[in-house]
């Protein structure tokens, strides 16, 4: 009984860390390619899922709402590309990190103030029941969510490994004076880059909103994505899947086991916390790139 | 990613903004003699006593940012640790004069700040930025959780005590200004000696080039640890005057994340690395918003509600830190310094006598 409610808790942080590395994917798909770590990723999420729920109350169709979506946040993705960081370009890694800051202010504030600021119901039309799978209780969203973020992780890989776009990042993220050199154009992978953002942005956000609802608070889960990336490290898809399900697990067990002892609540800083001892063993993460630093 | 190479946005130009001395003693002057009397409630309560302890916190965050080169997202845990330990102080240890009080919260800020600037010893970068970040997350949740922090109140909300100095009880808006001002001018004075010092030289010898810091003899791992608890001792005094001189309430929720950011953008905006940059910064932050919200009444009338406002404040501030770092990375002191030399320049051309 106590190991079944083990494996119940355990399942179920697994799960939930899937959702954070859907947000992680994000991410590291910005990183990896033009060495930013975008901060506004969870503002992009927050703008894709309140225009997509604004719409669908509008009485538009669902498809019509994605279409439009995704195209809102293509436009977005390409103007923060181009009017914020092509301007910073060679300025220090951290310069762009508070530049992503302001951009998510700016995001935020503009979802808000064009679509409103109370909170709205997403239904996606999949329940939430409680299965049971071998003796363990496992909730069917998080299924559906788990399913969602393997289909794109495969879908991701397919297309890094077999199409030119796919290739020409990973040549730039390889070295990008070589990508040059062989007649790739930097900007036009960079928007493709931060297009592919906003679409990963735009399922985060479904699912995430289907859980919490469409709100403010929404943006915030891109500080629960922040322990993901530090433990599998900025540059790494494999990683942010592995993080995502260490940090996912490490909080439900920690809230459920630890948690009576000092009071609840320790969700928001366990994974932080875990992430940090991590980092002190293993300071670039479980798969980031070794920093080389030249004198 | 080398170290935080934030060379260019800080490389001070050769001739100053003011000549030092006498600007700052017009400063203080105007400060201490003219504000008390003109000045009314509102622009105490709202503008000058909240300035004073953003621009303070500022200053503590620019040692670590913007001369030690390490980033922090953490700032207002410690303001928080400040604001909590002086409360306490005050509760528990009552003969203690308040002064002795305010320097005992920053050394409790200062060694709660060392504890996590541990972790920069390992990390770098993003990394290091994300570790500040436990400190954030954690520190709050303490102060919600431990109800001995706030002497057992329910909400985790407390009012603070009356500010008396030497018997003096200072409980006038005007009282509790010039309680913010005489210790910001103090510390203000003893960062100003630091930053110029060789330790103040050491901190920008490591944000420059860590490596070759070590090579000329910087302990960089005391100079690093050095900078955490400099920093974090000024952004808990910082808390302090936050707390008592300003909203006179404690409460956990007021030190988020969104108030770190505050800090961080004060230092961006005003310019890292140099002390006038904090309250540059401290006051654009402050009085934008109250700008803000008097434009778009003018413009939009009824339209404009406090919805509104607040996503059109977070809007502007995002897109003045864009600006800011795409067109002027080195701040308003940068901005400030230009326009002097261009006025120097011309008072030099038609042949008047420049002071300084």
């Amino acid at each position: 009984m106590e190991w079944q409610f083990f494996t119940e808790v355990l399942v179920g942080g697994l799960l939930s860390g899937v959702m954070y590395s859907l947000v992680a994917i994000g991410f590291v798909l910005i990183y990896k390619t033009s060495g930013v770590l975008n901060f506004a990723q969870g503002a992009l999420l927050l703008f894709a899922a309140l225009t997509f729920v604004s719409l669908t109350e509008r009485g538009l169709p669902v498809w019509a709402a994605i279409l439009l979506t995704l195209a809102a946040m293509t436009g977005i993705g390409a103007m923060i590309e181009r009017a914020v960081l092509r301007p910073l370009v060679n300025q220090p890694p951290i310069t762009l990190f508070m530049a992503t800051l302001g951009v998510s202010y700016v995001v935020e504030g503009a979802a808000q103030l064009l679509w409103g600021t109370q909170v709205h119901g997403l239904d996606l039309g999949i329940d939430d029941l409680p299965l049971e799978i071998g003796g363990v209780l496992v909730s069917s969203f998080d299924l559906f969510a788990a399913a969602v973020a393997g289909a794109m992780v495969a879908a991701l890989t397919l297309f890094f490994r077999y199409t030119r776009i796919g290739l020409g990042f990973r040549a730039v993220a390889d070295d990008q004076l070589a990508a040059l050199a062989v007649g790739l154009s930097l900007d036009r992978i960079w928007t493709a880059v931060w297009t592919a953002a906003g679409m990963v942005a735009l399922v985060a956000g479904l699912l995430w909103g289907a859980r919490l609802g469409v709100q403010f608070s929404l943006s915030l889960v891109v500080l629960k994505a922040l322990p993901v990336l530090v433990l599998g490290g900025f540059d790494s898809i494999a990683g942010a899947i592995v993080g995502g399900l260490i940090v996912g697990a490490v909080e439900k067990l920690a809230e459920v086991y630890v948690g009576p002892f000092v009071g609840g609540g320790i969700e928001g800083w366990i994974a932080y916390v875990a992430a940090l001892g991590f980092l002190l063993i293993r300071p670039s993460g479980l798969f980031g790139a070794k920093l080389v630093e030249r004198v | 990613m080398t170290d935080l190479a934030l060379a260019k946005a800080t490389a001070s130009p050769a001739r100053r903004f003011s000549p030092a001395l006498p600007g700052i003693g017009l400063l203080l002057v105007v400060a201490y003699g003219i504000l008390p009397l003109v000045a009314n409630e509102y622009l105490f309560d709202a503008i000058l006593t909240p300035f004073l302890a953003l621009a303070l916190a500022g200053l503590g965050l620019n040692i670590l940012t913007g001369y030690a080169g390490q980033v922090s997202l953490g700032s207002s845990a410690f303001m928080a640790v400040g604001a909590y330990a002086a409360y306490n102080l005050a509760l528990r240890l009552p003969g203690v004069p308040f002064m002795i009080d305010i320097l005992l919260a920053g050394v409790v800020a200062a060694a709660v700040g060392l504890l996590f600037g541990l972790p920069s010893l390992r990390l770098r970068g993003f990394y290091l930025a994300v570790s500040t970040l436990a400190a954030q997350f954690f520190v709050q949740w303490v102060f919600n959780k431990v109800g001995w922090f706030s002497n057992n109140s329910p909400s985790g909300i407390v009012s603070v005590p009356t500010l008396s100095v030497v018997g003096i009880t200072l409980d006038s808006s005007a009282g509790r200004y010039l309680f913010a001002l005489t210790v910001v001018t103090a510390v203000t004075l003893a960062v100003w000696r630091l930053v110029e010092s060789p330790t103040g030289r050491a901190l920008v010898a490591l944000r420059d080039h860590e490596t070759a810091a070590r090579v000329i003899g910087i302990p960089v791992l005391r100079v690093k640890l050095l900078a955490f608890a400099v920093s974090s001792f000024i952004i808990g005094v910082a808390g302090v005057l936050w707390a008592f001189a300003y909203l006179r309430t404690v409460e956990p929720a007021g030190f988020n994340l969104d108030r770190s950011f505050q800090i961080l953008f004060i230092v961006i905006i005003g310019g890292l690395a140099s002390l006038r940059g904090a309250f540059l910064g401290a006051a654009l932050i402050v009085v934008f918003p109250l700008l803000l919200a008097r434009l778009g009444e003018a413009l939009l009338g009824g339209l404009f509600d406090s919805g509104v406002l607040e996503m059109s404040q977070r809007i502007v501030l995002g897109l003045l830190i864009v600006t800011f770092l795409i067109t002027e990375p080195a701040g308003l002191t940068a901005l400030l310094d230009r326009a002097w030399n261009r006025i120097a320049g011309r008072f030099r051309r038609t042949g008047l006598p420049i002071t300084g």
